[in-house]
C-alpha cells in the first residue's frame, strides 16, 4: 500500500484526530503527543458513525454518538456498543507531515 | 396481554420493533441516517465535552447521603405516619434520580474514570428494575432513531398517547411488574423479538447473567420481607420504584411527547426545559434535552453551556415544567380523537436548515 501525506502534524492538535477522505473511503489519524500519531478507518464499527466529531482521551477514541470507544494503537473496541474492532493502518511523521499507509 | 388490551387505545402504528414500521423506517432511509446537529467550532466542543470526576462525586455523595438520611428517618420511625415524608424524599431520590444517573453513566460521560460510570449504571439500573445490558443497547437505538417508529424502543408517547398507562405508570403500577417480569424472563435465558433486535449475540449472556442477579436480590429482599412479616425491607429496596417515581415521569415525558415522529431533527422532536436547580440536580440537567441529543458526549454539568452555545438555533425553550405541561395537555387530549395531531415548535429567524441525508441502511 503507498504512504499518503494526510496533513501537517500541526492541522491536529494533541489528544485529538482529523478525517482523513481518500479513495471513496473515510480514516481518522489520531496524534496523542509530540509525533505519537496513529490511523484507523473512519466509521465506528458499531453505527458507521464518523469518529472525526469524537473525543481521544489517552488512547481512546470515544464514537460521538454511543460512546463506543477503541484503542487507535490496535483498533480494539474497549466499549460496547463498539464490539468489533477498527481496521488500523501505519502512520508516522515525516519532516512535518503525517504520512498514512493506507490503501 | 388481556390486561393490557384492557387500559391501552388503539393505535394507528405499530410501535413494536419487529412489526411493519420496522421495513417502512428502513424504506423511507430514516433508520441510521445522519441528523441535523447546530455546528459548533471544534475546540469549544472538545472543551465542553472534556471528562471530569469532579462533579459527579459531588453529586453522587449528595445523593448517597440523601438516601442514607431519608432511608434510615424512615426506619427509624417506621410504624408512624411521620416516616411518610422520609420515604417520600427516599423514593424520589432511589427511582427519580436514579434514572438520571443510570443515563448519564450509561452513555460514560458522567465521570472521567470509567469503573465509576460502569459501577453507578448498574447499581442504578438495579434501582430503576432495568436490565443494564438490554437497556444499555435500547438507549443506543434510541440515540440512533430518536422517535422513529419501528427503530426507537424508548417512545414513550405513542399516538394516541397512553393515558391510562401513563397515569398508572406515575406510581409504577404497569411499569414495575413488566419490568419485573422482562427481568425474570431475562433471568430464565429468553430475549423477546424486540431484545433480540437490539442486543448482538456476544451480548445476550451478559444480558442473561444481569437478569438472573436482579430477580436474585429481589427474591431475598421479597423472601426477608415475609420473614419478617414486614413490609420495611420493600419499602428500603423495590418498591421506591414504584411509590418515588412520580417525579421522573413529570420532568422526562416532555423530553418528546407530543412532537414529531419520523423526523432527522432534534430540534423537531425533543424539548429543552428550563428548571430550577433542585430538579436539575435530580434530573441531572437531562432538561437540556434537544442539546443531549444533538451532542451525547457532553457530560451533564456542562450541558447549561452548551444550551447558551447553541441556543440561537433551537427553539425558545419553555420556561418552566407548568409551561410545557400547560403546551403538551391540549395536544395530548387532541391526539384521542386526532392521533396525526403534534406541536411544531417555532425554529428562530435564521435558524439551520437541514436537508435530510437519509440512510441507505437495509433491514
Amino acid at each position: 500500500m503507498p504512504w499518503i501525506d494526510a496533513c501537517a502534524l500541526v492541522d491536529i492538535e494533541e489528544e485529538d484526530l482529523v478525517r482523513l477522505d481518500h479513495e471513496g473511503r473515510t480514516y481518522a489519524v489520531y496524534r496523542i503527543s509530540g509525533e505519537e500519531v496513529y490511523c484507523t478507518d473512519g466509521l465506528c464499527t458499531h453505527e458507521k458513525v464518523h469518529l472525526a466529531d469524537g473525543l481521544v482521551v489517552d488512547h481512546t477514541i470515544e464514537c460521538p454518538k454511543h460512546n463506543g470507544q477503541f484503542d487507535v494503537r490496535t483498533g480494539n473496541a474497549i466499549r460496547s456498543p463498539a464490539c468489533e474492532a477498527l481496521k488500523t493502518y501505519p502512520a508516522r511523521v515525516v519532516d512535518g507531515r503525517v504520512h498514512v499507509e493506507i490503501p | 396481554m388481556g390486561l393490557m388490551r384492557l387500559i391501552t387505545f388503539p393505535m394507528e402504528r405499530d410501535y413494536s420493533l419487529t412489526g411493519p414500521e420496522r421495513q417502512n423506517a428502513f424504506d423511507k432511509g430514516l433508520a441510521g441516517a445522519e441528523w441535523y446537529r447546530t455546528p459548533v467550532d471544534r475546540k469549544v466542543l472538545k472543551s465542553l465535552m472534556k471528562r471530569t470526576d469532579w462533579p459527579a462525586t459531588r453529586d453522587m455523595a449528595i445523593w448517597v447521603a440523601v438516601l442514607v438520611g431519608s432511608g434510615a428517618g424512615g426506619i427509624l420511625l417506621w410504624g408512624s405516619w411521620w416516616a411518610l415524608p422520609f420515604f417520600f424524599v427516599y423514593g424520589v431520590f432511589y427511582a427519580s434520580a436514579a434514572d438520571s444517573r443510570w443515563h448519564e453513566c450509561g452513555h460514560g460521560t458522567a465521570f472521567k474514570t470509567r469503573w465509576k460510570n460502569d459501577a453507578v449504571y448498574e447499581l442504578a439500573s438495579f434501582l430503576i428494575m432495568r436490565n443494564s445490558v438490554v437497556w444499555r443497547w435500547s438507549h443506543a437505538r434510541h440515540h440512533t432513531d430518536t422517535i422513529i417508529v419501528g427503530r426507537d424502543p424508548e417512545i414513550a408517547g405513542m399516538r394516541p398517547p397512553q393515558l391510562i398507562v401513563l397515569c398508572l405508570n406515575l406510581f409504577g403500577i404497569v411499569a414495575v411488574p413488566q419490568g419485573l417480569v422482562a427481568l425474570a424472563r431475562n433471568a430464565a435465558g429468553i430475549l423477546p423479538p424486540d431484545e433480540a433486535d437490539l442486543i448482538p449475540e456476544t451480548e445476550r449472556g451478559k444480558a442473561i447473567r444481569v437478569g438472573r442477579i436482579h430477580i436474585a436480590i429481589y427474591v431475598l429482599v421479597a423472601l426477608i420481607s415475609i420473614w419478617s412479616w414486614s413490609l420495611l425491607p420493600l419499602m428500603i429496596i423495590g418498591l421506591p420504584r414504584a411509590y418515588g417515581i412520580w417525579l421522573l415521569l413529570v420532568m422526562g415525558l416532555p423530553q418528546h411527547l407530543g412532537l414529531a415522529e419520523d423526523v432527522l431533527d432534534y430540534r423537531i422532536n425533543s424539548r429543552t426545559v428550563l428548571m430550577n436547580r433542585i430538579l436539575r440536580f435530580i434530573y441531572w440537567n437531562m432538561n437540556y434535552h434537544i442539546e443531549h441529543h444533538m451532542y451525547p458526549m457532553v457530560p451533564y454539568h456542562a450541558l447549561p453551556k452548551l444550551h447558551e452555545v447553541v441556543k440561537h438555533d433551537l427553539p425558545a425553550p419553555n420556561p418552566s415544567l407548568w409551561n410545557a405541561w400547560s403546551e403538551i395537555i391540549p395536544c395530548v387530549r387532541r391526539q384521542l380523537r386526532d392521533p396525526r395531531h403534534f406541536i411544531r415548535p417555532q425554529l428562530p429567524e435564521g435558524a439551520g436548515v437541514w436537508e435530510p441525508v437519509r440512510s441507505n441502511q437495509t433491514a
